[in-house]
């Protein structure tokens, strides 16, 4: 009873402290592109890229990887292996997003400085992605950053997804003379929306990634193609701007920001649950 | 090579190394964690002593001095998250498991795992506006709260898990004895599920204890000593993050420690989490 009410006010109590600004900008919030505290225009635009880009780009890095290591822990792995593996796996994810970001700034962003970044800009530099100078703080380092700190979500759900496939699955592709591989793919096509709903629980915690993203993007509202600039999330945004908004607009903007993400990671972490679960229904129930 | 064989001879090397590129991916996955275990250990060990536990921030300029503040600061503001948390995450799940084959139960359920998805600065957010705005000051009550209802998912899924486990026969005797149902669940099975139940609360206060987000505008942070918790309270988190972004070389060395000794609280915690899982097992 006290979990629906309290979502319920949780929602009500940002829309009131949004008022003021969903008064004075509308829809407009969300599509200008202007974020300037001085002259009191705010417009999300800037921030809804940086963290669409930062949370999609890390997806596309940490999918692969992810489902490697579901499908090492849930098929190839031998039990020996794979309790501790498991267990690294997701101390990974126990590690304060706050720590992450320490270890970005003095061991992450100094190298992408330094050694990557430089090697970019000479090879790809003729690509849009990589112009700039290389200040190690920007998207990359958030993106690289995110993609380490949502891999252990993604891995693990997918591990459990992949273990709910029933055995006879496998058995029955071993049995026609598939070799170990054929059979996980058939498992993985069994599995697919689980991953899906996994993938996408990923999604809602990188949008959300507050510390570890703030203290390595830059914290610059802009939209440029390039991976080497600053960039900004609207969690960072908030994180960062948050005891500095003087005025009430400024505030008011900072809480819309806040109802927007609550929506968006409603809806994403809302959808990602129903495919799990109707996986695992679906399996219970044969 | 006839076709056949071609064949044969292709799936097992496509075979061979699909299943090698698994295991790299996994090798890969640990990487990241080996560089921030030894990064935290190496640099977070030089001030890693006596001083660090029992002595207070020093100013700008001198070198030295502690976190004490900062430790308590983070004791207690799990602890208050755990009054919050503990006894709405309990009551929800036990609600679940025991009363919820309904509808409404599984709305609770669904809404309880959109909860734990809901960012945790979003949450601190909506301490700001519903504690610190109305009383006009920053307070150790709004970062409670904060921590508060982001323990409540990781403790309503562990009871309700918990609590499923509890064998029917159990449930049954005490009906059979005349008790109520009420009393039954009470005084039976949280009695029954309890140690499980125990280790959902490790694992919601040691996630808190690594919160940063929520802390930033609601406890704010103090660099002196303080335990009011109608006032801006210290921790360790927030600690980390402006000493990491200080420029002073002494400050981030002190965020390491921080961040090491930060890390000890939660392995400790986890520790106890898993000590107790296994021995329930065993007796299972």
């Amino acid at each position: 009873m006290s979990v629906f009410l309290l979502v319920l006010l949780m929602g009500y109590e940002m829309y009131l402290g949004s008022k003021p600004s969903i008064e004075k900008f509308g829809w407009g919030f969300l599509t200008s592109s202007t974020w300037d505290p001085v002259q009191e225009i705010f417009g999300a635009l800037p921030v809804i890229y940086g963290t669409v880009v930062s949370s999609l780009l890390a997806l596309i890095i940490t999918l692969p990887l992810s489902i490697g290591v579901a499908i090492f822990l849930a098929e190839t792995a031998p039990p020996w292996l794979e309790k501790p593996l498991s267990f690294l796996v997701e101390l990974l994810a126990g590690i304060p997003s706050v720590v992450y970001g320490l270890w970005g700034i003095f061991v992450l962003v100094p190298f992408l400085r330094d050694t990557v970044e430089p090697y970019l800009s000479d090879k790809f530099g003729n690509l849009p992605f990589f112009t700039g100078a290389p200040y190690g703080f920007g998207l990359l380092a958030a993106v690289l950053i995110l993609s380490i700190m949502v891999l252990p979500i993604i891995a693990s759900i997918s591990r459990d997804v992949l273990r709910s496939v029933p055995q006879s699955q496998r058995e029955a592709a071993l049995a026609l003379g598939a070799t170990k591989w054929q059979a996980t793919k058939i498992v993985l096509k069994d599995a697919m929306p689980g991953i899906f709903g996994a993938t996408m629980l990923g999604l809602g915690r990188a949008i959300g990634e507050t510390m570890a993203v703030t203290m390595v993007i830059g914290n610059r509202a802009l939209i440029s193609p390039s991976l080497f600039d600053p960039s900004y999330t609207m969690a960072s945004v908030i994180a960062n701007e948050f005891t500095e908004a003087t005025s009430q607009l400024y505030l008011s903007s900072l809480i819309e920001l806040a109802l927007v993400l609550f929506v968006i990671t409603i809806i994403i972490n809302g959808l990602a649950r129903l495919l799990v679960w109707s996986m695992e229904r679906r399996w219970k129930a044969s | 090579m006839t076709p056949s064989k071609f064949y044969t001879v292709r799936k097992k090397v496509t075979n061979a190394v699909m299943m090698s590129l698994t295991f790299v991916a996994t090798l890969i996955a640990i990487i990241p964690l080996v560089f921030i275990f030894y990064y935290t250990i190496s640099k977070g060990i030089t001030y890693l002593n006596l001083d660090f536990f029992i002595q207070m921030p020093k100013p700008v300029g001198e070198s030295g001095g502690g976190m004490a503040n900062a430790i308590v600061g983070t004791l207690i503001l799990i602890g208050l998250g755990g009054t919050i948390g503990i006894p709405v995450g309990i009551m929800t799940g036990t609600y679940l498991s025991e009363f919820g084959n309904n509808k409404f139960a599984s709305v609770v359920r669904f809404l309880t795992d959109v909860l734990s998805g809901i960012p945790s600065i979003v949450v601190g957010v909506v301490a700001y506006t519903l504690i610190v705005v109305p009383m006009k000051k920053f307070s150790a009550l709004a970062g409670g709260v904060a921590l508060g209802i982001l323990m409540i998912p990781t403790i309503t899924r562990t009871t309700e898990e918990m609590i499923k486990l509890v064998p029917h026969s159990i449930r049954e005797a005490g009906l059979a004895l005349g008790i109520p149902k009420w009393k039954t669940t009470i005084r039976i099975v949280l009695r029954t599920a309890w140690k499980g139940i125990a280790t959902g609360i490790l694992l919601g206060l040691s996630r808190a204890a690594g919160e940063t987000a929520p802390l930033l505008f609601t406890a704010l942070g103090n660099r002196f000593w303080s335990t009011k918790i109608m006032e801006p309270m210290a921790s360790l988190t927030v600690y980390i993050y402006d000493y990491a972004k200080a420029p002073f070389e002494d400050w981030n060395q002190q965020a390491w420690t921080a961040a090491l000794v930060l890390i000890l609280l939660i392995s400790i915690l986890s520790l106890t989490f898993r000590i107790i899982t296994r021995s329930k097992y065993k007796t299972n």
